[in-house]
């Protein structure tokens, strides 16, 4: 295990390193289209500076298909990079199959696990993965940690990104921040132990969720695979309402439409449209995280928010007035703008 | 710090100001994802703003041109590497964050108090376009460089100029505009901050090429989401450092005064924290370990390369010998530093080269 | 991104939320935008005899700056002639409602969708007039629009 500044740091560390080591005998890493921002980046970095990287499409549930992964790697194949859970949908790739097929084709497996630790069991050895990025606050622990797992056998080298002093076995140099490296640990910690209890109860929190809003709502779609998901997340497209205008609305509620990352611009989400969901309903999504401060009184809550202003929202959109006249939107020739 | 244990040791690490404490806390129980558009992003992106502020008017630059990062060491990795300049100059005594980011940087040599040779420097720059990454105040020595004249042969000759200032922020004014430099790397935990959290400067219009790759933070220059307990602690350090250390002058003074042993760099500017010290014939590892023992912590050359004692660079660079530098230990206070921390010193210094010397066992050099 | 009292206003109260007959010879109806670009905003008018524009609706899904966009020129145009309404910058809008840089093309639809319900309507009636000078020159009362 190496500190890093975060998962940033450790997605960028663990592809740019292993690559960089490897480079005059494999000149190829495989990724997902639907990856974090910073592992998509690092690829394109490494396209520049004469990589091939394959990016591999995603089923409609978001979920990478095994055949397709096993196709696209070749004996110049260095890593395979594939998130252990989406950031923004939720779902959980099939971490057991990935890393055998990358054994049997002898590439490293490399996995963002950011949003996965603490929240899904993970084991290196079951999954054969190589290098794995863990994040701190997305643990509940602080922000500006976060860390690298390294195979020691067999062996994974690495170049390093930071150098200097030579902390952490050279892998990544700088004075260690010892408060947050603690505040890591006994959160790694304490999720370790509540995992599965927490688990449960989020499960059920998010079928609460669903259901209220259903119940209430027609034309509301969940992006994403529903079963191979962490309870703790919701992506739906609430159709006809635009999602920054119901964010807008419900003051009381923290989400966010696509992920946090990019949601200041205005670009819908590349991996809902990766999905093969419609712009138009990209446009509609918003993502609902639920985590271990989260109550079922405030589930009830925010059920209630977000049906009142669907509603308000609805009644004021052109498209839903279409929709209740019986106009298919997308007959109408819409002026680029 | 109390008199029972003097902390000796603040160009390692500085103890946490209060202020900053303060401010993490706060930041740290608000939560929230600075990129986030809901409110809660929003406060915490105030708090980064705010820091930002902080941090700009301790080195004499604009918000706009601070980039936070997880320290120094990341800081001078990217400021080496991103300027885009091939040929580099670095000085023969810097940090080895900076020699190692560009190994095969061309050294300039530094005289016997370790100050640049800037007839070397000029004479280097001639050849080319470069980049000259020359540090403000040395982390062993405390030595500091002149920098507004390196700053003048650099530019007259169309060099990019960037300054390690991690140990010299919040210890003597440092003014990046006022100076001229391009590029300048802080430390937060350096001056009262806390650690994991530092920043580059980069001025408004100097050619800047990131390369972590990411969400787009820090205006595309260092992807990663905020650490926004780190910035906002480092902010209040920021300010909190303002007024500099001129207090602790005296006790260098003092220490310099009491003690026999050399002391390194003397001949040059330093700032009013850092003594590099010999004790004639006593190992430096010895000294460190004794002194820790009557309550005094100091170190042996630099901290990083904790535990392992190598033989020191920068007393090397500057034509010590192997045998004396070995029995440099540097002594550096800080904002808490008070006059009963030297007296303690002073004392324990006193009598472990009393008992040395006077039983002459065998922890003398070789 | 923080916005402005004004435009908080405007989105939280919208103001001529609504549907006017698009059939009705004196109204105008503005349809701008495209949903694939997370903006469309309906706009409409009713022209009164006297020229002046009496009514205004409007319909938007988009984000709040262009709710309140489309929710403030029903307002401005109200009571105005349409050559007077159709003067209305986008610049005016932005500034009111204080948009912020990444937001000033909500102002630009909104300004498209008032000058599409004028086109609209000066279509309708100058149908209508030319309807009416047929009439009157030939003496005929056959003519009729759906002839």
């Amino acid at each position: 295990m190496i500190f890093t500044s975060g998962a940033t740091e450790s997605n960028n560390l663990a592809i740019r390193g292993v690559a960089e080591f490897y480079k005059d005998r494999k000149n190829h890493v495989v990724t997902t289209m639907t990856e974090h921002k910073c592992v998509l980046d690092t690829c394109r970095h490494l396209e520049q500076s004469g990589f091939e990287v394959t990016y591999l499409p995603v089923q409609k549930n978001g979920l990478v298909d095994l055949e397709v992964l096993r196709n696209a790697i070749t004996d110049r194949t260095v890593v395979v990079s594939i998130m252990a859970v989406n950031n923004e949908i939720g779902v959980i790739q099939p971490l057991e199959e990935i890393g055998k097929i990358c054994r049997e084709k002898k590439t490293f497996f490399h996995t963002d696990a950011a949003q996965a630790a603490g929240k899904i069991p993970l084991d290196v050895e079951k999954m054969n993965i190589d290098l794995m990025s863990i994040s701190g606050h997305k643990i509940y622990g602080p922000k500006g940690i976060g860390a690298l797992y390294v195979r020691r056998k067999p062996r994974v080298r690495l170049v390093p990104l930071i150098v200097g002093g030579g902390q952490e076995r050279g892998f990544r140099s700088g004075t260690l921040p010892t408060p947050l490296c603690v505040g890591l640990g006994e959160a790694a910690e304490i999720c370790a132990k509540e995992m599965d209890g927490e688990a449960k109860r989020l499960k059920k929190l998010q079928e609460r969720m669903l259901k209220g809003l259903n119940d209430k709502l027609s034309d509301i779609v969940v992006n994403g695979d529903l079963e191979q998901r962490i309870p703790g997340n919701l992506n739906i497209s609430f159709a006809y309402v635009e999602g920054e205008s119901l964010m807008m609305g419900i003051k009381g509620l923290s989400v966010s439409s696509g992920s946090a990352c990019t949601s200041a611009s205005l670009e819908p989400s590349y991996v809902l449209r990766a999905l093969g969901v419609e712009e138009d309903m990209a446009h509609t999504s918003l993502r609902i995280g639920l985590g271990r401060f989260t109550t079922e009184q405030e589930v009830d809550t925010a059920v209630d928010e977000l049906v009142r202003h669907v509603n308000k929202l609805r009644a004021m959109s052109p498209l839903w007035e279409m929709a209740q006249e019986g106009i298919d939107i997308k007959s109408i020739e819409w002026a680029a703008h | 710090m109390s008199a029972a244990y003097a902390y000796l040791d603040h160009n390692a690490t500085s103890p946490l100001r209060p202020v900053a404490l303060d401010a993490m806390v706060e930041a740290l129980r608000a939560g929230g994802n600075p990129s986030s558009v809901h409110r809660a992003g929003r406060a915490a992106r105030a708090r980064i703003d705010r820091a930002r502020r902080q941090v700009a008017d301790l080195v004499g630059a604009l918000p706009a041109e601070v980039v936070f990062t997880s320290g120094g060491t990341e800081a001078n990795n990217m400021a080496l590497r991103g300027a885009g300049r091939r040929r580099v100059l670095v000085s023969a005594v810097e940090h080895e964050s900076v020699l190692k980011a560009v190994p095969e940087a061309a050294r300039i040599a530094v005289d016997g108090d370790g100050v640049v040779d800037l007839a070397a420097l000029e004479r280097m720059l001639a050849e080319g376009p470069a980049l000259v990454s020359v540090m403000f105040a040395n982390n062993e020595t405390g030595v500091i460089q002149p920098i507004a004249e390196i700053v003048r042969l650099a530019r007259a000759a169309g060099a990019l100029i960037h300054c390690d200032a991690v140990q010299a922020a919040g210890k003597v004014a440092v003014d990046l505009h006022g100076l001229g430099l391009d590029y300048l790397s802080l430390s937060a935990h350096k001056l009262g901050g806390p650690p994991g959290i530092g920043a580059l400067v980069v001025r408004a219009d100097a050619p800047f090429a990131t390369d972590r790759a990411g969400g787009g933070q820090e205006s595309n220059r260092r992807a990663g989401t905020e650490n926004v307990g780190g910035i906002a602690g480092l902010g209040a350090a920021a300010e909190a450092s303002r007024s500099g250390l001129d207090g602790v002058a005296g006790m260098r003074d003092r220490l310099e005064a009491s003690l026999p042993g050399r002391v390194f760099g003397a001949g040059a500017a330093r700032p009013p924290n850092t003594t590099c010290l010999s004790m004639p014939g006593v190992k430096a590892e010895t000294q460190v370990m004794a002194l820790d023992l009557g309550g005094v912590a100091v170190s042996a050359g630099s901290a990083c390369s904790s535990g392992k004692v190598s033989r020191s660079a920068v007393l090397a660079a500057m034509g010590i010998d192997p045998a004396e530098a070995a029995t440099a230990i540097r002594i550096s206070c800080g904002w808490n530093t008070v006059f009963e921390d030297i007296e303690r010193l002073i004392a324990a210094w006193q009598g472990l080269y009393i008992r040395v010397t006077q039983s002459d066992i065998s922890q003398r050099a070789a | 991104m923080s916005y402005s009292e004004k435009l908080i206003d405007h989105y939280e109260n919208p103001r001529n939320i609504g549907t006017l007959d698009k059939n009705s010879e004196d109204v105008g109806t503005g349809l701008v935008g495209a949903p694939a670009c997370g903006d469309v905003m309906k706009l409409q008018i009713k022209v009164g005899a006297d020229g002046l524009i009496e009514d205004a609706k409007f319909k938007t899904f988009g984000c709040g700056s262009a709710i309140a966009s489309s929710s403030l020129v029903t307002e401005w145009v109200k009571g105005k002639t349409i050559d007077e309404a159709e003067t209305i910058k986008n610049t005016d809008i932005a500034k009111h409602l204080a948009l912020p840089p990444v937001k000033i093309h909500c102002s630009v639809l909104a300004e498209d969708a008032i000058k599409a319900a004028i086109a609209d309507y000066r279509a309708k009636s100058a149908k209508k007039d030319d309807i009416t000078d047929t009439r009157s020159d030939s003496g005929h009362e056959h003519a009729h629009p759906n002839d």
